[in-house]
């Protein structure tokens, strides 16, 4: 009977978690789809407030009659109104016409589709190789527990913290060193701060100040106690670090000269190559929005599963 | 116990020292550019034809760039620039965040869920994008001194957002506290109650905000300044000192160029170190 109560309210806990997790996964959805109209919306007015929005080359063109020159006027005209204009670009992107780039003159899809492989690779081996160094760094410091190492690693942390992206680049040129190293570098003490903290914290809970009491062995509290608190923050901590990583990837593509999504956001920066730029910024945010949301959602799934 | 009151105070005695010596460095730092007038007299922008690239002698502490000036009064004009404009930034932040994410925090309910709204919708956006996105719609050909200021008013006007997030919830937590509640029983109005009881209360996390504010700004100057979408040539700044690198052919080569980048260093680790425990707690 006891069994079968408890059988009972296991299967309500479960239906509950899984409850939660779909709310949360749904408010996630909703909040990314807002962010992103939102977003549409102010690239929208900045592409159509920019000036020499009104001109088109086109109507400059000789060959062109004045019909022709007329309905060209007649189409800026249309897009005049800044919602008008903005569910134009929405009705074009739904069909993945994301706009065509002025500087370059060929479509933003494009672009995006031939630079995005060498952007993701590099954010991706920077990711890896920051939380290796970092989680190296933090776990050593939460193991060892000695004040001495401690202040080593946050003076090797706190140094690079102090240098500017783009001069961690630079150096990268000057000593050949790989645009994911540099990308690394400039993620990892961040990632070390974050994961330091939490797992001083985490040391400092009465359960683990317990188990050492009792005498259990360093490397057990380290795993079986202290990880699995920290895990789920640090799980946040990582969907953070994506975005880092990819604001990283800007002065790193474009001072190495790495032909990827960074370069071409800096290169429509300077050629002032707003429908690019502004597109670019979306997709960028997009990605960043997903890899927090997904951090949060599996956090919260290994706190459910752990209670 | 005594042991560990012993180790305490070593530690808040080796912490003050370390504030105090960061202290120090900032005052030099700024006295030093304050006073570039009286120690680089022929200012930034003179040019000395025969002494181009020029390494360190008597008359150039710190040798000439590629096209003839001083590089020392440029790091000393440079200097007064990144750490009068940054702090002014971060003021700017601090204020909008004071008031987007204080009064959102004490109002609540719809107004504080619309502030974090449009927070995280910027929060969403990684820094370095935004900052060059709303770069690449203002002018870029702009006199030296108006590309200082949009640089440095773009710094302050976009990154209240974090801060505001702070200061939205420790005003919440205000807002329910006995001594407001009492407040607002004894019929004092809204906005007298913000201003004489809340905004006090927000300081210490408005100070904090300030001073984390200050190195971030500096540190986002220098890397719009080296991708040349900073301050505009012949006025220096940090960030157009440092864009001298991207020429080096390796380290040892000409290691006074690296200068300013051991200042900025230097720097932006004593504004760090000057913030107590306490304070970043706080933030």
């Amino acid at each position: 009977m006891l069994g079968r109560e408890k059988l009972g309210g296991k299967m309500f806990n479960r239906k509950m978690f899984n409850r939660n997790v779909t709310r949360r996964i749904a408010r996630h959805g909703l909040a990314i789809a807002v962010t992103v109209l939102l977003g549409g919306l102010l690239s929208a007015t900045l592409v159509r407030l920019a000036p020499g929005f009104d001109t088109d080359e086109a109507q400059l063109d000789p060959h062109l009659n004045s019909a022709s020159v007329q309905a060209l006027r007649q189409a800026r005209l249309e897009q005049h109104n800044i919602f008008r204009f903005y569910l134009h670009s929405l009705q074009r992107a739904v069909h993945g016409d994301l706009g065509t780039s002025i500087s370059l003159g060929q479509p933003v899809s494009v672009l995006l589709r031939q630079r995005a492989p060498l952007t993701m690779r590099l954010v991706g081996i920077g990711l890896l190789l920051s939380w290796a160094v970092a989680m190296a760094l933090a776990l050593s410091a939460a193991w060892l527990r000695a004040s001495a190492y401690d202040t080593l690693t946050t003076v090797i942390s706190g140094t690079f913290l102090c240098i500017p992206a783009a001069v961690l680049a630079l150096l990268s040129v000057l000593w050949n060193a790989p645009g994911a190293l540099a990308i690394g570098l400039i993620v990892f003490p961040q990632v070390y701060r974050y994961a330091r903290n939490l797992l001083a914290k985490a040391y400092a809970l009465p359960h683990i100040i317990t188990a050492r009491a009792k005498g259990l062995s360093r490397l057990r509290i380290l795993f079986w106690h202290v990880i699995p608190v920290a895990g789920p923050q640090l799980l946040a901590v990582a969907g953070v670090s994506v975005s880092l990583a990819v604001g990283a990837a800007i002065p790193v593509e474009a001072l190495c000269g790495l032909a990827g999504v960074g370069q071409l956001a800096w290169q429509a920066a300077l050629a002032r190559d707003l429908p690019l730029l502004t597109n670019l910024t979306i997709l960028v945010t997009l990605v960043t929005l997903l890899a927090n949301s997904g951090a949060d959602v599996i956090g919260h799934m290994l706190r459910g599963q752990e209670s | 116990m005594s042991l560990g009151v012993f180790r305490l105070h070593d530690g808040i005695r080796s912490m003050n020292f370390w504030r105090t010596l960061a202290c120090v460095v900032l005052l030099l730092a700024v006295s030093l550019s304050l006073a570039a007038n009286w120690l680089a007299p022929a200012g930034y922008a003179k040019q000395y034809r025969d002494a181009t690239d020029a390494a360190p002698s008597r008359q150039h502490w710190l040798g000439t760039d590629e096209i003839g000036r001083d590089r020392f009064a440029r790091v000393l004009y440079g200097t007064r620039i990144s750490l009068l404009l940054a702090p002014a930034a971060a003021l700017l932040s601090t204020l909008m965040a004071a008031l987007v994410g204080g009064l959102a925090g004490y109002l609540g309910g719809a107004w504080a869920r619309a502030a974090m709204a449009v927070t995280d919708l910027c929060l969403s956006l990684p820094w370095l994008f935004l900052l060059i996105t709303v770069r690449a719609v203002l002018p870029l050909n702009v006199t030296p001194l108006v590309s200082v200021l949009v640089t440095f008013l773009m710094l302050g006007l976009l990154g209240w957002t974090s801060a505001a997030r702070v200061l939205c919830s420790t005003a919440g937590s205000l807002r329910d506290s006995d001594f407001v509640r009492q407040a607002r029983a004894s019929g004092i109005r809204s906005a007298r109650l913000f201003w004489i009881h809340v905004l006090p209360n927000l300081k210490p996390v408005l100070y904090a905000q300030f001073w984390i504010s200050i190195p971030a700004f500096i540190l986002s100057e220098a890397n719009l300044g080296i991708l040349g979408l900073g301050v505009a040539e012949p006025m220096p700044s940090w960030g157009s000192l440092l864009k001298e690198l991207e020429g080096l052919v390796s380290v040892g080569e000409e290691p006074w160029k690296f200068v300013p980048l051991v200042l900025l260093v230097v720097v932006v680790t004593s504004f760090q170190l000057v913030l107590s425990r306490q304070d970043e707690a706080a933030a």
